[in-house]
């Protein structure tokens, strides 16, 4: 490997030998193209007329006076797919298909990844599996006919919690198997070297055009950007354009499911320590032992019991600070948020706009906050409504 | 202690080494099934301690996981399963597990605990050469020999280093995939085995998809010190759950198979 992948402590590429040719031949790619006139402009082509980049900075006037302060939407729920995984799905799919990759596989949890690969396997003519928890398969019905519709093949993991960590688990025993002909497209800014590193790139867009727009549409930068936080692609794509911008404040949301204090949750980075799974150092969700501890959210995509090792950097600098919401508080803005804006959050989302919720009265009306409308809500219309009757 | 190099040096025919999941399907089990196997003839013990997500493992493995956890088994209750059989017989024991286990026991004072205990190497599944500086050290501070993997894709000069790194011997795994039985021996493994053997004297031990006595032979024809034989053993234990009784037996009659193959 060229570069050790690592942020402070964090990240490094944790795997078995067997996959090392393939992360170095990834990070090869990587930086031979990312840069690549040829590359940027195909890919910035397929932004703008296949995924429906720029999305829109929206002023969500109502909610903004529900709340007390300024309140604005990165409309990632705009883009083709219904969320901000297309961003990552067309760079590592371009990239794939430059390295001359005709296989690709991916696991999801939400599925909103599992789908923005198929669309992209689809579009480059690509054979694609998808690894998808039985669990979430259920729960996430809608997105996985969309998956099968654009010709992908999803494979159903049982074993495990059946969610997201064990799709990956099995992803990456598929592509130690094929991993001559196979691209593996992870969806998260988690996972080996090179992957967190070429996540926030694809991803760096979202902070990239949010900067612009603010200085356009308000005048200044931000004092709050937040987004919701489960590997952590959608809140280090905001966040990257914002680094340096000292005074903005970056606050990342975990999903604190049924709280904390029950043990029942998937914050790693609020109730978490330091380990090693799926190839990179970063807070875990484990036991004294090192045993990997089951996680638990409404939202299928925030379901994970790692983290980027970025965001780890960043919390442990203090450069972002990172809180948890609870299931009852994110079912309960889904709704508040519909009503007011006729906009439909992703229950992923719904967690950065519950927080945002929850400063009501704390911040002062001139305040300006900027929040990653992640993806949208379509695919958990199910999930509020059997959460209604219960 | 009796070293690898002993085991090497002594030996008439590839080393025989059997691997199980410490605890599986529970403690006092698989105490009597390791000891079977020591007594049908292993020369060599790899053992592994049970981790929740076992990515380099296939699902023979990873059951076993699940049944040694559920059986209660934990990393200091693999210590002293350790010690046990090392008290039953000075046998080599390499272990074969994750690293998060090992950093959140503290590196330093695992290799140190487990040396004690009486292992001879740890194996990490997840952590490859690039990264050995953190526990290089630690294994030699305490004792313990090294090994890594090689497998068909890694190129030969990174094979060289490797090798280089590697004390006890090179785990050298048969194919592109993750443990488990094989009909066939993969076609990539008696071109690692030459590539190996032309540029170190460590010990080449093959192992990943190692299934049959047939199995055996032909690695053995093909140069390798020695056979790793871990799903094939591990359904035997999985496919007789319902009579405990009958495990220690089966596995015996199948190690005694492989060694007469073997010899």
């Amino acid at each position: 490997m060229k570069q050790n992948g690592r942020f402070g402590q964090f990240g490094g590429f944790y795997v078995p030998e067997v996959l090392i040719p393939a992360l170095e031949e990834m990070e090869t790619a990587f930086y031979k193209f990312y840069k690549n006139e040829k590359f940027v402009k195909e890919l910035d082509t397929l932004y703008k007329d296949y995924a429906g980049r720029p999305t829109p900075l929206y002023y969500a006037t109502r909610f903004s006076e529900l709340v007390g302060f300024k309140v604005y939407i990165k409309r990632e729920d705009l883009l083709h797919g219904g969320a901000h995984k297309v961003n990552n799905c067309l760079g590592q799919g371009l990239l794939a298909k430059y390295m001359g990759k005709t296989k690709l596989i991916a696991e999801t949890g939400a599925g909103q990844h599992g789908l923005a690969t198929s669309m992209i396997g689809a579009l480059f003519g690509m054979n694609t599996k998808i690894f998808m928890g039985a669990i979430d398969i259920e729960r996430q019905s809608v997105n996985v006919h969309k998956m099968r519709l654009c010709g992908a093949e999803v494979i159903s993991v049982k074993g495990g919690t059946e969610t997201l960590k064990d799709a990956i688990n099995e992803a990456l025993r598929y592509w130690t198997a094929n991993v001559a002909d196979t691209f593996y497209l992870f969806g998260t800014a988690c996972g080996p070297h090179p992957y967190p590193v070429i996540v926030r790139h694809f991803q760096s867009c979202i902070g990239t055009e949010s900067r612009q727009q603010c200085l356009e549409k308000i005048g200044k930068l931000p004092d709050i950007v937040t987004a919701c936080v489960g590997g952590g692609s959608n809140a280090i794509g905001i966040f990257s354009a914002f680094l340096e911008d000292k005074k903005v404040k970056l606050v990342g949301v975990e999903p604190a499911g049924k709280g904390i204090e029950t043990g029942k949750h998937a914050a790693p980075l609020n109730a978490g320590n330091v380990g090693i799974l799926h190839g990179t150092k970063m807070y875990l969700m484990q036991n004294k032992e090192g045993q990997i501890l089951d996680t638990e959210s409404v939202s299928a995509g925030l379901d994970y019991p790692g983290v980027g090792p970025e965001h780890c950097y960043l919390k442990d600098t203090g450069r972002a600070n990172y809180v948890a919401m609870k299931d009852e508080d994110v079912l309960k803005i889904f709704d508040i948020f519909t009503k007011c804006e006729g906009i439909l959050p992703a229950l992923e989302s719904s967690h950065s706009l519950a927080w945002v919720y929850n400063q009501k009265g704390k911040l002062p009306k001139d305040t300006t906050v900027v929040v990653n409308l992640s993806g949208r809500g379509d695919k958990d219309v199910d999930i509020v409504e059997r959460n209604k009757i219960k | 202690m009796r070293t690898y190099k002993q085991v090497f040096t002594e030996l008439k025919h590839p080393a025989l080494i059997p691997f199980f999941v410490i605890g599986d399907p529970d403690f006092d089990t698989s105490l009597e099934i390791v000891k079977a196997a020591i007594d049908a003839g292993a020369d060599v013990l790899e053992l592994g301690i049970a981790f929740s997500d076992p990515i380099a493992d296939g699902p023979t493995i990873q059951k076993a996981n699940i049944r040694a956890l559920s059986a209660g088994i934990t990393v200091e209750r693999a210590k002293e399963f350790i010690a046990k059989v090392k008290a039953y017989k000075d046998i080599p024991i390499g272990l074969l597990m994750y690293y998060n286990l090992i950093f959140q026991y503290g590196t330093e004072k695992f290799f140190a605990d487990f040396a004690k205990a009486g292992t001879n190497s740890v194996l990490i599944a997840d952590l490859s050469i690039d990264d050995v500086d953190e526990i290089y050290e630690p294994s030699r501070k305490a004792g313990l020999d090294t090994v890594f993997m090689v497998t068909p894709n890694t190129e030969i000069e990174r094979a060289k280093k490797i090798a280089e790194k590697c004390t006890g011997f090179i785990y050298t795994v048969s194919l592109l995939g993750v443990t488990g039985g094989r009909d066939t021996l993969s076609d990539m493994i008696k071109p690692l085995i030459s590539r190996l053997k032309s540029i170190t004297d460590v010990p080449v031990c093959v192992g990943f998809g190692v299934s049959t006595p047939q199995h055996a032979v032909e690695l053995a024809k093909a140069g390798a010190d020695g056979v790793i034989i871990g799903s094939r053993i591990v359904k035997i234990i999985e496919d007789n759950l319902s009579d405990k009784a009958v495990i220690a037996k089966e596995v015996m009659k199948f190690i005694k198979e492989v060694k007469a193959a073997l010899s």
